[in-house]
């Protein structure tokens, strides 16, 4: 009887349901933002209902918490994340069906999200998890209608080469990633962006490629560069520079949480500067994809490790590590395995694996036995949890001793005989002690001098030798397995059940070597074309870093509370090609700059923005602001202060004073570097977790104490202060400044001309110049007026007149405010 | 317009589109809030009227003991030296510095007197304090899951012990918005000394962090030397109108990139650098004590001279509070006595005790104690048992979760109670728990704000400060 009431006024809903179909319809075509959006779900898909992408994201938001993979909360014996199985959306139970394809009326989930019933309606009104609105609604009534059809979660199925759309417009496009991309505008009847002029390209891939600005030379070599391939030359060229390398890796750096210091209690140094270093020379030497996995994973488990494979491993201890002495140290050392495990799955499987280490993933096929079979990998570090309480070299034991074989081996000799030597010494001098007779004393003493002079000209060659070697903390597994349980409640001293090591068992199987898996077997795994989250997660990545967005957004989760993509279909096509080509980095940047997609102009109406702020549609280029790092190495490459060394210990540019003060508890001074050092680029200043360096972490770097796979960008006023105030920055607008002023020839004019391409990559128009003119003619004004104040400005210079220091007081103001301008510190 | 379409998701983030299309802050967070509460919203922005508009949270890092400052056991004294019995330590984890130690009773030293007329127990070493007794809310049974400093403060402040997560002030701006144009919302000023000779523990940036929130959301750390904040002042040899006639020109040729561009964050550079040129003014003037009159600062006591102080930060927050900064939360740190407690924590309270009850009273006096609630308390509380050679007069305490004590008064707090009780020996929690986590639901609630419905999606969960666990707003203490 109930049941018939109930259906009853599900069936009015319906007729709710499409009425407000029919408004929302002509809403959207009136409006023709939201006609675009329409199209973007139809990309690739058809017209049909995808559950993939119309309904699972439903079901992950408002059901899953109940009624998902977690079978410890899981509510009504009903989990809606699968259509089968005992529990699956399509099973009845005490004669209620939940879900019956084809049929509203007998689909118990129909009634029970539509009623208006307080004690029957799904969500629970308790459960503050919002009601599905009518649009979703209907979409549900669309999808059981036609059978409700399941289909598997569609980054859990290894990635095909999609088929390559059909195009009205057959020629606009460089490469195959175009057809994808003009495929969805054509849905949208829309226009792709002109290509961006010249110079802005220039731009644009120069920083995109090398992190840095291009100089005006390269600018005028590559306008005047008329070929047909001059892009291509110039995509060639950069991918060659070095600079690439640091470049990618300063994004690497994030993923994995790479800092200088333990990141807990008293905050040490910790030294993992070769791993930084190989980093960098992995990305340099197209170091395939899969192997940078591989050594990262498992290096230490190579047959005869080389010293890049050792390096590599050291991924596994970046997690953060506290001193001992306070904490416990099995605590410790659960909770350094479990940071290790949630970086493999950030890192390399896009999830958010470290979810299930408490109970099974609410929204995941993974259980808390996945997790725990993962966290059995790597639970066998033959390292203590705690760093010594003060580590020496910001070392802690295993670490490995790199470099030049020769100088190794030379050290190795010298070491040697070092210790041949003192014993020899000691028992000379003493001797040559006891000895009473004066006589006999004499030959003695000398003999031992000579001993000691020996030993001290070894130590001399020590000391010159070590600094040419390195060391690094590797990870080194025990001979002996130790056995993993899953932890009851993520506790670390309430061991249940034991579990073996195994790769999640929603994935397809893994294989291993040996009767014991080993982190390599994990590390094939993860790169065998069967995983369909590797490639994945990777290009997505790349893609994000050229287009400012992922084609998934959240490209840390790609799992079902992640966001879909927005081109599905070009987003397999690069993971497959990228895998079939052997995990070819710089072939696949490669691809992305060459594409014209990449080469729009990223120009558009004050509508577009607001529409489409992320730019999904890919109708135009990314604008977005750079990182702090660019913004901080192209004010030293554009005043020409950049330091161009590369690798090597981390360095302090300076900082306001009294950082460290305030917050250590060991009593440390921050001390900056001198020299060149303080204008080395930003992927070498030296990370404190504890207090990581203002003018990074005001432009939002992360404070590198979690995986980062995005970072956020913001616009504050604390950034404004430190692009307008940081005495750095002001210092380098001097420099450029003086620079400008020495170039006597050249008439005022001109010269901002000069400056002004120097910082932008542009030629300043009339208007642009006029106002640079003006603000030149009052702040010369101004300064000839305050002597005392340009004097300031010009402070340790030797200027022979007041005249010539408010002339360099105003130019250094004026090149202070273009740093300043949007434009500069925007990638266009 | 009343509907709502799945797919512009894809195209941009709800929170996005709010922003870029010129709403400020508040209206975002506000809608963050409505999105939760389904509109039955009492008041704009609140899920329902607020007791509190603001929040002072005095943290003392390093745990003070609450044996020696708040809980009063008189009992305790005849089983000085005494073996805990097991019983009652039910061999519970301990920290690494004590672990197979024999547990000895070790009373406290201090006498306790009955304040105010509420007639609340207080230690001795806490005079001036007194003076306020009849507005504070003792909490007796705090209890924290960490036992060590960092993730004890780390849990704390942002609700987790595992970094990443953002701190409470972020997730007020985040969800309150700003009540003032030319502050920041959130400020943080550690003290930069103290009298406590022990090893102190660190901060992290991470404790003020904005976690996995834009990081607009962050505390604005307050230095004690130089800037008050990082990069206020202009540069030598740029002074105001210099920086103004920059300003102009520099407006003027974002203008028009933005009028050739079209993109709208143009503007908001424009419109921050406007912000950081008032900053420029606002807090220096935040920050000058001059206007203050001398009964004023000497009400704070000697040390309000010295830049730097709790006693400056405590006037310093007054003077936020009066500005409509959201939150301010100052960290003195000195407290970790694991050794000569007595001592030390003499210091440590004589470096508090009259800012402490200065603040309450400037508060009261201006008719901001009663929107504005102020919190005391630490990471964890200290063991019954001693530390090292133990007298009756020297002594040291270990790290204790089980339960601590702290304070709670000003807006929506009923004063002068106790709330909880832990066992004779203070060890375990005989009623009313509070945790963290319930501390949190509660402050949020003073601030009318539903700790389950501020929530943000991120790595896939609704993420809220309060975490997935049960927690509770402790009503009780509700005025």
């Amino acid at each position: 009887m109930l049941g018939k009431i109930r259906r009853k006024e599900a069936l009015s809903l319906i007729a709710k349901c499409q009425f407000e179909a029919l408004r929302t319809t002509l809403m959207l075509l009136a409006c023709s933002l939201l006609v675009n959006i329409i199209f973007i779900s139809n990309e690739s898909y058809g017209q049909e209902i995808s559950f993939n992408r119309d309904i699972r994201p439903i079901l992950a938001d408002r059901c899953f918490a109940c009624h998902g993979p977690d079978s410890h909360e899981r509510k009504g014996k009903l989990r809606l994340d699968q259509a089968t199985g005992k529990d699956g959306a399509y099973r009845t139970h005490k004669d209620v069906t939940a879900i019956k394809p084809g049929s509203l009326e007998d689909s118990e989930f129909w009634y029970r999200i539509t009623t208006d019933d307080r004690g029957d309606v799904m969500p629970p009104p308790k459960s503050n998890i919002k009601p599905l609105s009518d649009q979703q609604k209907l979409l549900i009534k669309k999808w059981i209608e036609a059978g409700a059809p399941y289909e598997d979660f569609w980054a859990f199925v290894p990635p095909q080469m999609p088929e390559l759309p059909k195009l009205k417009d057959e020629k606009w496009g460089s490469n195959k990633i175009d057809r994808f991309s003009l495929s969805l505008l054509e849905k949208a009847k829309r226009q792709p962006a002109p290509t961006a002029d010249k110079r802005t390209l220039i731009r644009r891939l120069t920083f995109d490629l090398t992190g840095l600005p291009p100089t005006r030379k390269e600018i005028h070599e590559f306008l005047k560069d008329k070929r047909p391939e001059a892009y291509k030359a110039l995509v060639d060229r950069l991918l060659e520079k070095p600079q690439y390398g640091e470049h990618m890796a300063r994004y690497w750096l994030d993923l994995v949480r790479f800092a200088d210091t333990n990141g807990m209690h008293k905050d040490f140094y910790r030294n993992f500067i070769a791993y930084r270093d190989w980093v960098i020379r992995s990305f340099n030497d197209n170091l395939s994809y899969d192997d940078f996995l591989r050594y990262q994973i498992a290096g230490d488990l190579y047959p005869d490790a080389n010293d890049d494979q050792l390096v590599a491993s050291g991924f596994n201890r970046l997690h953060l590590i506290i001193d001992r002495g306070t904490a416990l140290p099995e605590e410790s050392f659960y909770k350094n395995v479990v940071d290790r495990v949630t970086a493999v799955g950030t890192a390399f499987m896009g999830l958010t694996v470290h979810c299930s280490s408490c109970h099974d993933h609410k929204y995941d096929p993974l259980t808390k036995k996945d997790f725990y079979s993962l966290y059995a990998f790597f639970n066998n570090i033959d390292a203590k949890p705690e760093t010594a309480g003060r580590p020496r070299e910001g070392l802690q034991p295993p670490f490995i001793t790199i470099g030049d074989k020769e100088v190794k081996e030379k050290l190795n000799e010298v070491n040697a005989q070092l210790k041949k030597l003192e014993p020899e010494v000691n028992k000379a001098k003493k001797v040559a002690t006891d000895e009473k007779d004066p006589e006999k004393k004499k030959p003695l003493m000398a003999a031992a001098k000579e001993l000691v002079a020996q030993k001290n000209k070894l130590n001399r060659l020590k000391r010159d030798l070590e600094p040419k070697l390195m060391k690094a903390m590797v990870y080194r597994e025990r001979k002996e397995v130790r056995q993993a349980h899953i932890m009851r409640r993520g506790q670390y001293d309430d061991p249940g059940e034991p579990v073996q090591r195994n790769s999640p068992e929603f994935l397809f199987p893994m294989e291993k070597k040996g009767e014991v898996a080993s982190r390599m077997d994990l590390a094939n795994w993860f790169v065998d074309k069967r995983n369909p989250l590797t490639a994945r997660v990777q290009v997505n990545r790349l893609w994000q870093q050229f287009f400012g967005v992922g084609l998934v957004k959240t490209s840390e989760d790609l799992g079902s509370q992640g966001e879909v993509p927005s081109h599905p279909k070009l987003l397999d096509y690069l993971a497959v090609s990228y895998m079939d080509s052997g995990w070819d980095t710089k072939a696949l940047v490669k691809q992305i700059v060459m594409s014209s997609t990449y080469r729009q102009s990223s120009l558009a109406t004050s509508d577009d923005f607001k529409t489409d702020p992320d730019n999904r549609m890919l109708s135009r280029a990314t604008r977005f602001r750079m990182d702090a790092e660019m913004i901080r190495d192209q004010i030293l490459a554009t005043s020409g202060l950049l330091s161009m060394k590369m690798y090597g210990r981390s360095v302090k540019p300076p900082q306001p004073d009294g950082l460290w003060k305030a917050v250590t508890m060991i009593g440390e001074r921050f001390r900056p570097d001198k020299g060149d050092d303080i204008y080395r680029r930003s992927l070498y200043t030296y990370w404190k977790r504890g207090m990581p360096p203002p003018q990074m972490t005001i432009l939002n770097a992360p404070i590198r104490d979690a995986c980062t796979a995005r970072r956020e960008r913001t616009n504050t006023p604390s950034q404004a202060l430190l692009l307008l105030n940081e005495s750095e920055y002001l210092n380098a607008a001097r420099h450029l400044a003086i620079h400008t002023l020495k170039q006597k020839d050249k008439t005022e004019a001109k010269l901002l001309e000069i400056v002004y391409e120097t910082i932008t990559s542009k030629i300043p128009d009339q208007e642009e110049q006029k106002i640079l003119e003006g603000l030149l003619k009052d702040l010369k004004k101004s300064y000839q007026e305050n002597p005392k104040l340009a004097e300031a400005l010009c402070a340790g210079l030797d200027l022979s007149s007041s005249e010539k220091r408010a002339k360099l007081a105003a130019w250094t103001v004026v090149v202070n405010t273009l740093f300043n301008m949007d434009i500069t510190k925007t990638r266009e | 317009m009343n509907y709502e379409l799945n797919p512009l998701d894809l195209l941009q983030s709800r929170r996005q589109f709010l922003l870029s299309t010129g709403m400020g802050l508040g209206t975002a967070a506000f809608a963050s809030l409505v999105e939760g509460a389904q509109k039955a919203v009492a008041q704009p922005g609140l899920h329902h009227k607020a007791k509190a508009k603001r929040v002072i949270f005095l943290f003392m890092a390093g745990a003070p003991s609450q044996v020696d400052l708040f809980d009063y056991k008189p009992d305790l004294h005849k089983l000085f030296k005494k073996e805990l019995p097991k019983s009652v330590s039910k061999g519970q984890r301990v920290t690494a510095m004590t672990r197979g130690r024999q547990q000895l009773v070790t009373p406290t030293m201090f006498k306790f007197h009955q304040r105010g007329k509420s007639g609340v127990w207080m230690s001795e070493l806490l005079p001036h304090l007194a003076e306020a007794a009849d507005d504070l809310c003792f909490i007796h049974t705090f209890n924290t899951n960490a036992i060590n400093h960092d993730p004890g403060k780390t849990s704390f402040c942002t609700g987790a012990e595992v970094p990443g997560k953002p701190s409470m002030g972020a997730w007020l701006s985040y969800g309150l918005g700003s009540m003032n144009k030319d502050l920041p919302d959130f400020v943080v000023i550690p003290s930069a000394f103290w009298r406590g000779k022990v090893n102190v523990q660190a901060l992290y940036a991470r404790l003020w962090g904005s976690g996995f929130l834009p990081s607009k959301f962050q505390g604005t750390s307050f230095q004690t030397t130089g800037d008050p904040v990082l990069f206020l002042s202009n540069p030598n040899g740029i002074d105001a109108p210099v920086r103004r006639r920059m300003l102009d020109s520099l407006a003027k040729l974002n203008n028009k990139h933005h009028q050739e561009i079209g993109d709208p964050e143009i503007r908001t550079t424009i419109a921050q650098q406007e912000m950081a040129f008032r900053m420029q003014s606002s807090i220096p003037e935040l920050t000058d004590l001059k206007d203050e009159p001398k009964e004023i600062l000497e009400m704070y006591g000697p040390e309000v001279h010295k830049p730097g102080s709790y006693a400056r930060n405590c006037l310093l927050a007054r003077r936020m509070a009066e500005r409509d900064v959201r939150f301010v939360q100052l960290f003195h740190r000195g407290w970790d006595h694991h050794s000569r407690l007595p001592d030390n924590l003499r210091g440590q309270c004589q470096d508090v005790d009259q800012p402490t009850a200065a603040l309450m009273k400037d508060l009261k006096n201006r008719d901001l104690l009663k929107d504005t609630l102020v919190v005391f308390c630490g990471e964890f509380g200290r063991t019954v048992y001693g530390q090292g050679n133990i007298t009756r007069e020297n002594y040291g305490r270990d790290h204790h979760p089980r339960c601590f004590s702290g304070w709670l008064a000003g807006g929506g707090i009923k004063g002068g109670i106790h709330y909880g009780k832990t066992d004779d020996f203070c060890y375990n929690i005989a009623e009313d728990p509070v945790h963290v986590r319930d501390l949190h639901a509660t402050m949020l609630h003073l601030l009318g704000v539903d700790h389950k419905k501020l929530s943000v999606k991120f790595q896939g969960l609704d993420q809220r400060l309060t975490g997935v666990e049960d927690s509770r707003v402790v009503r009780e203490i509700l005025a």
